[in-house]
Order: C-alpha cells, then sequence, then structure tokens
C-alpha cells in the first residue's frame, strides 16, 4: 500500500520543487463557513487504496458512484509517504489530502492545510469520540480534518516457529531471543517510537509519557535499545509485499505487522498469528485535510462526507485493512465480523495504541523544561542505528 | 524564397556561426539540464531546512558537511558502498571478461548476433521484477536458500548491472583484429602470455568503460538493497531517507557529494592510466 520505491523519483523531484516560506508560528484561518454548489471537479492526495475507481478491482469503486451523486469529477495523485504528501499539498494543486498523523501537524503548521468546519461534514457526527479533537487532527480544539480510520502496528509471529506465543513486545527485545536472525521491524525513523513505548513500561525511571515526545535521556535509552535490537533482526521492512513473503518463506518468524499484512499472510497460508502485545502498541490515524487555497472547496468537502459515510467508509475499511472511523460502518462491511477483527468500535483496545505523530522540539506531552528530538534528528539516528 | 536563400549563403560563409547553431541545443542540455542541476545540488547541501514545516532555510552553513565528516555512521556506510561497487564491478568482470571474448572471437556471426540479443534480453524485463526474483531466490525455502544481506545484495547487483560490462567489452574485442592473436601464435606465444601482452593492453579501455557503469551504477543504487539487504543500508538509503523520510533535502544533497566525489577519484585514476583517450 504504502509503497516506498516507485514514487522515489517522483518525491526526489517534488522535493527539489519546494521551498518558500519558512513560518512555523500558530495558524489563524479560518474555516469555511457555508458549502455551495460543487465546482465539478477535485484533486486528491491519497494513500494507494484510498480513493479507487475501479481500476484495480471493478467491484472496488468509490469514486464512480461519488463523481456520479456531486458532479465532482475526482482526479488523485497516489502518494508513497507522508513527506511525499507534505510535498505535494505544498504545491498548491491539490484540494484534499489522507495525512497520517506525521504528515498532519506540519501541514497544519506549514498552513498548507485550512480547519475544517465539521457542520458542513454531517457524517462526522457517526466519528467515534476517541477519534475526534485528537492531538494530530487539530490544534487548540480547533479541528483541521476528518478522522478516516485507524489501525495498530500489532506483534505478528509464526505460529509453527515460535514458542510459547509472545504476548509483549520483549519478544523483540530480548537480547537472549532464540529467534536471533529473524526478527523483524518497521523500516522507518518512528519505529523508535516502538522502543521508546516499551521503556515506558520496562524503564518506568525514565518517565516517559508520550513515545513521540523524547528528552535527551529518554532518547538515548531508546536508540540504544535499538542498536542492541539491530543483532537479532534478519530485515528491516517497508512495504507489505516484502514481509507477507519473509513470513511465508519463513525468513522472519517475528516482528511488526499490520492488519492487513496478518491477513493477507494468513490467506497465502502462512501460519501466523497477530496480537497487540500487554505493552500497548504505536499505530495509525489518518485525516482527511483541506488546502488552505483549495480550488474545489465544495467538492473537498463533498468527498470528507462521502468518504465517512457509513457505506463507503466500510467499503475502504475493508479494502485497505483497517477499523473505520465512522461508528455506523460496521452494519455496511461485506464480512460481518469484519470490525470485531480490526477492533473497530473497541476503545479499550485503542486505548493502548499511541497514534503516530511528528515529533518536535516542543515537547508534544507538554513538558515546557526540556526540549524534544525532532523528527530530522529521529532521521539521523536511525542512520545510525542501522550502522 | 529570396530569405532562405541568404540564410543559406550566410551560413555557408560563416562556418562557425554554423557551428554554434549546430552545437546549442545539446550544449544547454549538457549545460542546464545536466551541470545545472549538479550545481544546484552543491548549493542545496550548504543550506538547512526547518525541521517541522519542512521548508527550505536559504542560509548557508557547513553544518551539513562537518555531520558528514565527523559522524562515524556516514563514513562506514560511504566506505561500505565503495566496497560493494568495488566487488560488483570485479565479479562482472570475471565473468564478462571470457564472455565478450568467446562472443567476439570464437561465435560466428550469426551465433554473434543472438548472443548479443540475449545478453540484453535482461534488459527488457523491469529492475523491480527481476530484484524480487532474487529475493525469491535467496529466501530460505528458495531455490538457492542463502538468505539476505551484504552478499545477496552484491550477487543481485552483480546479475543487473552484467549486461553493462559485458556490452562495452564485446565492443572492444571486436575491433581487436585477429590477425594479431594469430600473429602472437606465429611468435610462440601461447594462450596466457598472448592475453597478458596483446589482448587485455588493447581490451583494457573497454574494460574501463565497463567498470565505470558498474561502479556508478552500484554505488547509486539503494532499492536492491532495501529488496535483498536484510538490514544493511548503502549510501543511496542515506539519501533517500533524509528526502524521503526526514524532507532533509539539504542534508542528502550533502550526503550526495560523497559518491560524486568518489566517481570524481575514480575517473582521475582512470585517466592516469591513459585508458580514456583510448575510449
Amino acid at each position: 500500500m504504502r509503497f516506498v520505491i516507485a514514487t522515489a523519483a517522483l518525491a526526489l523531484a517534488v522535493a527539489a520543487c519546494g521551498g518558500g516560506s519558512t513560518t512555523t508560528s500558530a495558524p489563524s484561518a479560518k474555516p469555511q463557513q457555508t458549502l455551495g454548489a460543487g465546482e465539478g471537479a477535485v484533486n486528491l492526495v491519497a494513500w494507494a487504496g484510498y480513493a479507487e475507481d475501479g481500476s484495480n478491482d471493478p467491484k472496488v469503486d468509490w469514486v464512480h458512484p461519488f463523481e456520479q451523486a456531486t458532479g465532482c469529477k475526482v482526479n488523485t495523485k497516489t502518494a508513497g509517504t507522508s513527506d511525499e504528501m507534505v510535498n505535494l499539498m505544498k504545491t498548491g494543486e491539490y484540494d484534499a489530502v489522507s495525512a497520517s498523523g506525521d504528515a498532519s501537524l506540519r501541514l497544519i503548521a506549514g498552513k498548507t492545510v485550512a480547519p475544517v468546519n465539521t457542520d458542513l461534514v454531517p457524517n462526522y457526527k457517526d466519528v467515534f469520540e476517541g477519534l475526534k479533537l485528537k492531538p494530530w487532527n487539530s490544534v487548540d480544539g480547533v479541528a483541521y480534518g476528518i478522522p478516516h480510520g485507524r489501525g495498530a502496528n500489532l506483534l505478528m509471529w509464526r505460529t509453527d516457529k515460535v514458542n510459547p506465543a509472545p504476548d509483549s513486545w520483549s519478544a523483540v527485545f530480548d537480547p537472549a531471543s532464540p529467534y536471533k536472525g529473524k526478527v523483524t521491524a518497521y523500516d522507518s525513523p518512528i519505529y523508535i517510537a516502538d522502543a521508546a513505548l516499551y521503556l515506558m513500561t520496562t524503564k518506568p525511571e525514565l518517565g516517559i509519557k508520550d513515545p513521540y515526545a523524547l528528552d535527551d535521556a529518554q532518547f538515548q535509552a531508546s536508540v540504544d535499545l535499538l542498536k542492541q535490537q539491530k543483532s537479532l533482526i534478519g530485515e528491516y521492512w517497508s512495504d507489505y509485499t516484502k514481509e507477507v513473503q519473509a513470513f511465508k518463506s519463513g525468513d522472519s518468524v517475528l516482528g511488526t505487522t499490520w492488519q492487513v499484512i496478518a491477513n493477507l499472510a494468513q490467506a497465502d497460508k502462512a501460519p501466523v498469528e497477530a496480537t497487540l502485545p500487554k505493552e500497548g502498541a504505536t499505530g495509525w490515524s489518518d485525516t482527511w485535510m483541506v488546502a488552505t487555497g483549495a480550488k474545489h472547496p465544495n467538492c473537498a468537502y463533498k468527498w470528507l462526507d462521502w468518504i465517512i459515510s457509513p457505506k463507503v467508509n466500510a467499503q475502504v475499511a475493508e479494502w485497505f485493512g483497517e477499523a473505520p472511523s465512522n461508528s455506523k460502518a460496521c452494519a455496511e462491511t461485506s464480512d460481518k465480523t469484519f470490525c470485531d477483527t480490526y477492533h473497530a468500535t473497541d476503545e479499550a483496545y485503542f486505548s493502548k495504541v499511541h497514534y503516530w505523530t511528528t515529533p518536535i522540539a516542543k515537547c508534544l506531552d507538554g513538558r515546557t523544561n526540556v526540549t524534544c528530538k525532532d523528527y530530522s534528528e529521529w532521521t539521523r539516528a536511525w542512520t545510525e542505528i542501522k550502522g | 524564397m529570396s530569405l532562405k536563400r541568404s540564410a543559406a549563403a550566410t551560413l555557408h560563409r560563416h562556418g562557425r556561426l554554423r557551428l554554434s547553431l549546430l552545437l546549442s541545443a545539446p550544449l544547454a542540455w549538457l549545460g542546464i539540464a545536466y551541470l545545472g542541476s549538479l550545481a544546484a545540488l552543491f548549493v542545496t547541501a550548504f543550506w538547512t531546512t526547518d525541521s517541522f514545516t519542512g521548508d527550505l532555510v536559504k542560509a548557508f552553513t557547513w553544518d551539513n558537511f562537518r555531520d558528514l565528516v565527523t559522524i562515524d555512521v556516514y563514513r562506514t556506510v560511504a566506505l561500505r558502498s565503495v566496497w560493494v561497487a568495488a566487488a560488483v564491478t570485479v565479479i562482472d568482470l570475471i565473468i564478462a571478461f571470457p564472455m565478450a571474448f568467446a562472443m567476439a572471437k570464437l561465435a560466428s556471426p550469426r551465433a554473434q548476433r543472438w548472443l548479443v540479443i540475449l545478453v540484453l534480453t535482461p534488459l527488457w524485463a523491469s529492475y523491480l521484477v527481476k530484484a524480487y526474483a532474487w529475493r525469491v531466490l535467496l529466501s530460505s525455502d528458495g531455490l538457492l536458500g542463502w538468505g539476505y544481506g551484504l552478499g545477496a545484495t552484491v550477487l543481485t547487483l552483480s546479475y543487473l548491472w552484467l549486461p553493462y560490462m559485458i556490452l562495452p567489452i564485446y565492443a572492444g574485442l571486436e575491433r581487436l583484429p585477429d590477425s594479431l592473436l594469430e600473429a602472437a601464435g606465429d611468435l610462440g606465444a601461447r594462450g596466457w602470455r598472448t592475453f597478458r601482452t596483446v589482448v587485455w593492453p588493447l581490451a583494457f579501455p573497454a574494460v574501463v568503460a565497463g567498470s565505470i557503469f558498474t561502479f556508478s551504477l552500484s554505488l547509486g543504487d539503494y532499492i536492491t538493497v532495501k529488496i535483498v539487504g536484510g538490514k544493511s543500508q548503502l549510501i543511496g538509503n542515506v539519501v533517500y531517507d533524509n528526502i524521503g523520510a526526514a524532507n532533509n533535502l539539504p542534508f542528502a544533497a550533502a550526503v550526495a557529494t560523497v559518491p560524486v566525489i568518489v566517481m570524481l577519484l575514480y575517473l582521475t585514476a582512470v585517466r592516469r592510466t591513459g585508458a580514456l583517450e583510448n575510449l
């Protein structure tokens, strides 16, 4: 889904065209007050699988019905990474974006996206309360987007190779692990948060409250844990086909995963299970946001309402493999057990999930006496961890 | 009509004008698109980014290069990348030379054409498909089952770039007159001596040309190592991570100057041998 490789050249080209203003102050733009007639088109930046028009699977199509219902022609630009999304939105060519938490705050700070008037999105009222006005989709109580769906980064293992079944992240961090060389981890700086999350319970004296708000000592402890973990790692994964294949062949027997990967591997007859370990987990929650100078704001709002309408939200969630954001979507899924599999209504489950958020120097957990490590330092550290 | 004729007459009389008109398009391409982007790369390397919004901060600083030199991991990664590129080049040379020699000197003209087509065939398939095919081959339940890592990366890159080594050497050996080999034989030189004193010196510029391809292609690669490299990373991955994950274009540009410098050193060393004059 989040193919990184194929879009690399494009990301590079776009990054080269980036630049511009350097403002970081809090935004003050006003949200749209009324909804007019559609402008006849809408330009979207989306994760693969978020705006399907039937070209991948004729049965999977919620773009054409939208076009028929609203008269807004949908032009989708699929992005491979959060950073590509940020860069694409900066071009000003697009009206709306499905941003993950590690992009949304940057878009807000760069004034690339505007506050969203949730009154203009009728289906917003049915969105799970646990997803509304969260740090990754709002600033000071002002909504900047509509929650799309969510998921957790789970622990997956081969049931025939790993015994007993793990219930803790210690399985991937224990230096004496019998599965040395067969452990896998997510290949991104954001994975440092997984180590921080583990340290929250195993080393409470570090005082980590939020795995995305790490001061010097906390950050160093997390990085050291990952450097030590490297001796256990067989490979780091970044695209899901690679991980499915590694678990199928047994090159990886234990490591982080997404629910959709676990499902695909099981569909491929690989004996795997996935669980939310007792320490909790990191995860993602995507948000549809509207560009500040959107050329087609009315169509963008119509799309926001469309994508979280119960039926479409259920279709997207099932196609992509994540929990829907609309509480009424669960009644519309084709697989009636879908919402149970993805724990869609299980707030206790998601209360243990720390959603991806961009680490910034101003600590996200509210501390003001220390500065936290920002994302560029996380990236440098990730390079050092991999060595 | 008369305008056309007078323009033709002017061009006919002024040879320099004719030449500059002819050369302006390719020179503009070379200057603007090629050298210009390299210059932009160097300039960018002295800037920084606002770490939060990702906007470029266009203020001169040496910070990126200082980090590049003082932090150990970048040296380690750079040396590893050079080592991988060298290993790929040597392996490709060992496989390609006999292959190219057989194609140029032993095969019939008809077979020669087919062999060239066969060597080119892998280039018709997508890079990604070939890399993933090696991933399947090398996985522990695959045909080879050797597992992933730096060795797997070298192997896969050697496969991917082999045609780029075979073709220049084949072209070089084809130009080598058979009479020279016969003369060496007549004068009593055996196979090894003929190779050492006749074939190798004449084919050397072609070998250098091939090695420039395999070396530079390997030095810049970051996808193969992601697919079969297990947990290892090369200089291309550092560049990519700094653009893709961190959106730190200036630091990525600073890192990207490393392979440029390595290639310049390589070309200087090659130039010393005089091989470039005979290309």
